[in-house]
C-alpha cells in the first residue's frame, strides 16, 4: 500500500505538496474501505455461487431471479434480514451478546489486510503476514464462544462447547502444516512467499516434493475444519443443535455471522492458493509489462481462490456429518502426526538443499533437489 | 493458633495447621466446587427440532454430550383417530387410516379394507388384490426412498434428501394420477379398489421403476457406501433380538436385529404368497454389527429393491376382470370381531375391529401402529451415546409421529 501512496504523492502534484502524516491516514482509511466492501461484496457473491452450486448439485435451479443470473440475491437477503425483528432473548447476557456478532466480523474481516489479492496488491505487506492471519482468525472463535454462551440457550452453549473442542484440535494441524511452508519459503511474508513460487508450475509449493504436496492436503482438511464448513459444521450442526452458537441470532446480527463464514471462506481459499498454489502465478512464465503482469495476476489469482472455493461447496453438499469424538481423532491422531511428519520432512529438504549434506546419498540427493 | 476452628468437617491439615489457613482451604475448595462442578443438563429435543421427525418432544438429560437418560412424549398431534374409527361409518374411516401415517397411505387403506372386508365376509376381485398389492408395493418404494434421504439429512448429508425427492415425485404423480390425491389417496375401498390402471398409467409405471432401479445405486454411493457415513452409523444403537421382542419392534428395525420375519412372508395375507421375494435380514456381512443403525439403513435399501421385484411379478401375473366387489349398499357386517395385520413400511400395522352387528359403524376401532413400539425403544437403546447418535438412532427408527400420536 505504501508503494502506491508514494507514487501518489510523487506523480500527483498537489498530493505531494500535502504532509505525508494526512495522505498515509486517509490512504489507510480508503483503502481499508475498499478492502472491506471488496471482501463483503466477494463473500456475497459466494453465498451466490454457493447456493448455485448446491442447486445444480441437487437437481434444482437455485436463486436466477434477482439480478443478471440471480447475482444480487445477496443484496436481496441482506435487505430481508435488515427488516426482521431485531431479537435479543431476556435471559441473554446483553452485552456479550451484541459483542459477539462485531467480533466475529473483525476476526474475519480484518484478516483481508494482510491478504494480497495480486502482486502488491495488498493492504499492508507484513513481514509477518501469515503469523497475523492464523491469529485474527482465531479471534473469530471467541467470538463464536461468546454468541453461544451469552445467549443462554442450551443449544447454542453445546454449539460453542463443540466449536472450542474443534478449535483446540484443528488449529494445532493448520499452524504446522502453515509452519512447513515457512521452513520451505524462509520468510512469512505472503507477497514474498508467492514469488518465491513464480515461473513453471513444479515451482507452486505444492509440488515441491511428498511432504508439501501432503501438507497442502492438511493443510486444506484444517481449514475446513477451521471455517465451520461439512464435514466439519459441528458447531451448527442443523439437525442435532438446530442452529448451534446462532440459534437465538436473528436479523442483521445472523447475517453479520453468515457474512463472517464467507468471508473467511475465501480468506482460506487465498491464503491456500498464495501458501500452495503459486498466488498469482500462472504456473508458466509470461512475458508481460509490470502494470498487465499486476492485473492480469490479481485474476489468475481469483480465479484460483474462486476454483478452491467450488470444492470447499463440493465437499459440503456431498458428505455427511462427521462426529465430534471422530473430529478429534482425526485431528489428533491422523492430521497432527502427519503434519509434523511434514513439517520435519520439509525441514530435512531445506537443510539437504542449503548445506549440501547427505549428497553423497541417493535419497539425500532426491530430497534436497526438490 | 489464633482464630476460630472451621465449622463442620474440614480437611484434615496435620497438627502444625495454621486454623486461618485452615478457613482459606476450606473456602477455596468450596470455590473450586462452584467453579468446576459439572452439572446434568436436560435438554427439551423437540418439539420443534429438525430431526425429531414431526413433533415428538425428547426429554434428555446430558452430560455434556453424552447423553445419561431420555424419554419420548408423545401426543402432541393426537387425532382421535380410533375414536373416529367408532363415530363414522366403516367406509367413512378409511381416510382416516391415510392420516395416521401420511408416508405409507397406500399400506394403511390396504390393511384396514381387509379388516373391514373380513368382518363383513366380503369377496375381492382377483384384479383388485393384484393393484391392491402394487400400490402398497409402490408406497413402500416411495416411503423407504423419504426414510434413506431424511436418514442423509439427520447426518447432515443435504444433497441425497433432495435427489430421493426427484424420484418420490415421480411416484406421487403415478399414485396422483391414479387416485387423485399425492400424498393421501383413499384409493383402495372396501371391496376392491377405485378405478382400473390405463395403459398410459402403466408405462408412467414402467419409468418410474427403471428410474428407481438406475438411481439407487447412486444414493448408495452418497451414503451406504461413503466412509463417514459408515463411521457414523456403524455400532451406534444396537437392538438385539430380545430387546426387539420386549419393545415390540418391528419392520425394518426388527430384521436388521437379524430376526428373520416379514408378515408378508411368514403370515401371508392378501395375494403375497404368490410372489418370489426376499426378505433382508441385517447380518455380520455386510459392515457395521447386527442391529445397529447402519443395518436398518441396509435393510430399507433392500427392500426397495424386493418391492421393486413384487410389483414386476404382480404385473406379469395380474388377470383380466372387475376391479370392485360387491358390496352391499348400507354396508353392516355381522356382530364379531377382527384382528388384521400386515407389513407397513415401517412394521407391522395391525387393525382391530369389533362390530355389534346390526351397525354401519365399529363399536370398537384400535391401531397397532408400528412407529409408536419403535419409537418406545429409544429409552433403552440411547443411554451413554452421543446426542449425534441420538439423532442417528431416532432417524434410523423411521417413525412417523401421525402414526405414533394417532
Amino acid at each position: 500500500m505504501q508503494f502506491w501512496l508514494d507514487e501518489l504523492r510523487t506523480s500527483v502534484d498537489w498530493i505531494g505538496a500535502l504532509p505525508a502524516g494526512f495522505v498515509y491516514t486517509i490512504g489507510i482509511v480508503v483503502v481499508c474501505k475498499i478492502v472491506l466492501v471488496y471482501a463483503s461484496l466477494l463473500a456475497g457473491e459466494t453465498v451466490w455461487l454457493e447456493r448455485r452450486i448446491s442447486g445444480r448439485m441437487q437437481a434444482r435451479i437455485g436463486p436466477n431471479r434477482v439480478g443478471p443470473q440471480g447475482l444480487l440475491q445477496f443484496l436481496a437477503d441482506g435487505v430481508k434480514l435488515l427488516a426482521k425483528e431485531d431479537i435479543i432473548p431476556a435471559t441473554a447476557d446483553k452485552p456479550i451478546f451484541l459483542a459477539a456478532p462485531i467480533i466475529v466480523f473483525v476476526g474475519a474481516f480484518a484478516a483481508f489486510a494482510v491478504l494480497p489479492f495480486g502482486d502488491g496488491l495488498v493492504a499492508a505487506d507484513m513481514n509477518v503476514g501469515l503469523f497475523v492471519i492464523l491469529s485474527l482468525t482465531s479471534i473469530e472463535v471467541v467470538g463464536i464462544i461468546m454468541a453461544g454462551w451469552a445467549s443462554n440457550s442450551k443449544w447454542a452453549v453445546l454449539g460453542a462447547m463443540r466449536e472450542v473442542a474443534q478449535m483446540i484440535s484443528y488449529e494445532l494441524p493448520l499452524g504446522i502444516s502453515a509452519l512447513s511452508i515457512v521452513i520451505l519459503a524462509g520468510t512469512m511474508n505472503l507477497t514474498d512467499i508467492v514469488h518465491q513460487q513464480e515461473g513453471p508450475i513444479w515451482n507452486w509449493y505444492v509440488f515441491r516434493g511428498p511432504f508439501a504436496f501432503a501438507s497442502f492436503f492438511i493443510f486444506f482438511t484444517a481449514a475446513l475444519a477451521a471455517l465451520k464448513r461439512a464435514p466439519f459444521d459441528l458447531p451448527e450442526a442443523e439437525s442435532e443443535l438446530v442452529a448451534g452458537f446462532h440459534t437465538e441470532y436473528t436479523g442483521f446480527r445472523f447475517a453479520v455471522f453468515f457474512l463472517a463464514e464467507y468471508a473467511a471462506m475465501i480468506l482460506f481459499a487465498i491464503l491456500t492458493s498464495v501458501l500452495f498454489l503459486g498466488g498469482w502465478s500462472p504456473g508458466f512464465p509470461v512475458d508481460l509489462s509490470e502494470g498487465l503482469a499486476r492485473w492480469a495476476g490479481a485474476l489468475i489469482l481469483f480465479l484460483k481462490t474462486i476454483f478452491l472455493l467450488g470444492v470447499m461447496i463440493w465437499i459440503r453438499w456431498s458428505l455427511p456429518r462427521f462426529r465430534i469424538d471422530r473430529v478429534m481423532y482425526l485431528c489428533y491422531k491422523v492430521l497432527l502426526p502427519l503434519s509434523v511428519v511434514c513439517a520435519v520432512g520439509i525441514a530435512l529438504q531445506v537443510l539437504f538443499a542449503i548445506t549440501g549434506l547427505g549428497t553423497d546419498s541417493a535419497f539425500g540427493r532426491w530430497l534436497g533437489g526438490m | 493458633m489464633s482464630g476460630g476452628t472451621p465449622e463442620g468437617p474440614g480437611p484434615d491439615l496435620g497438627s502444625g495447621g495454621e486454623p486461618a489457613g485452615a478457613v482459606e482451604f476450606h473456602e477455596r475448595q468450596e470455590a473450586v466446587g462452584r467453579d468446576v462442578r459439572t452439572e446434568e443438563m436436560v435438554f427439551n429435543m423437540g418439539p420443534q427440532h429438525p430431526a425429531t421427525h414431526g413433533v415428538l418432544r425428547v426429554a434428555v438429560k446430558t452430560d455434556g454430550e453424552y447423553v445419561r437418560a431420555l424419554q419420548p412424549h408423545v401426543g402432541n398431534i393426537h387425532r382421535c383417530a380410533e375414536k373416529i374409527g367408532e363415530s363414522v361409518a366403516f367406509y367413512q374411516w378409511i381416510p382416516y387410516l391415510d392420516r395416521m401415517d401420511y408416508l405409507a397411505a397406500m399400506c394403511n387403506e390396504h390393511i384396514g379394507c381387509m379388516a373391514i372386508e373380513r368382518l363383513g365376509g366380503i369377496e375381492v376381485p382377483e384384479r383388485a388384490e393384484y393393484i391392491r398389492v402394487i400400490v402398497a408395493e409402490i408406497q413402500r418404494i416411495l416411503s423407504h426412498l423419504m426414510a434413506i434421504g431424511v436418514y442423509g439429512l439427520d447426518l447432515g448429508a443435504f444433497t441425497p434428501f433432495l435427489h430421493q425427492f426427484r424420484e418420490r415425485e415421480r411416484g406421487m404423480d403415478l399414485l396422483d394420477h391414479l387416485s387423485g390425491g399425492r400424498l393421501l389417496y383413499h384409493y383402495v375401498r372396501i371391496g376392491g379398489v377405485k378405478r382400473d390402471f390405463s395403459q398410459d398409467w402403466l408405462d408412467e409405471l414402467e419409468a418410474f421403476l427403471s428410474s428407481v432401479e438406475t438411481r439407487l445405486p447412486e444414493y448408495n454411493t452418497l451414503l451406504l457406501h461413503n466412509r463417514i457415513f459408515q463411521a457414523r452409523t456403524f455400532d451406534v444403537g444396537i437392538i438385539d433380538p430380545a430387546m426387539a421382542a420386549a419393545w415390540g419392534v418391528t419392520g425394518p428395525g426388527l430384521r436388521a436385529a437379524g430376526v428373520d420375519w416379514d408378515l408378508r412372508r411368514d403370515a401371508p395375507y392378501s395375494i403375497y404368497d404368490r410372489f418370489d421375494f426376499e426378505v433382508p435380514v441385517g447380518h455380520s456381512g455386510i459392515g457395521g454389527q447386527v442391529g445397529d443403525c447402519f443395518q436398518r439403513h441396509w435393510v430399507r435399501v433392500r427392500e426397495v429393491e424386493e418391492s421393486l421385484k413384487i410389483i414386476r411379478q404382480a404385473l406379469a401375473q395380474m388377470p383380466e376382470g372387475p376391479v370392485m366387489g360387491r358390496v352391499p349398499k348400507g354396508f353392516k357386517p355381522p356382530a364379531g370381531e377382527v384382528y388384521m395385520r400386515g407389513e407397513n413400511p415401517r412394521g407391522e400395522l395391525a387393525v382391530y375391529m369389533v362390530s355389534a352387528g346390526k351397525s354401519d359403524k365399529a363399536w370398537r376401532a384400535r391401531c397397532r401402529g408400528p412407529s409408536f413400539s419403535n419409537i418406545a425403544c429409544i429409552t433403552e437403546v440411547a443411554e451413554g451415546m452421543l446426542i449425534a447418535d441420538l439423532v442417528a438412532l431416532i432417524g434410523s427408527m423411521d417413525i412417523v409421529l401421525g402414526e405414533v400420536d394417532r
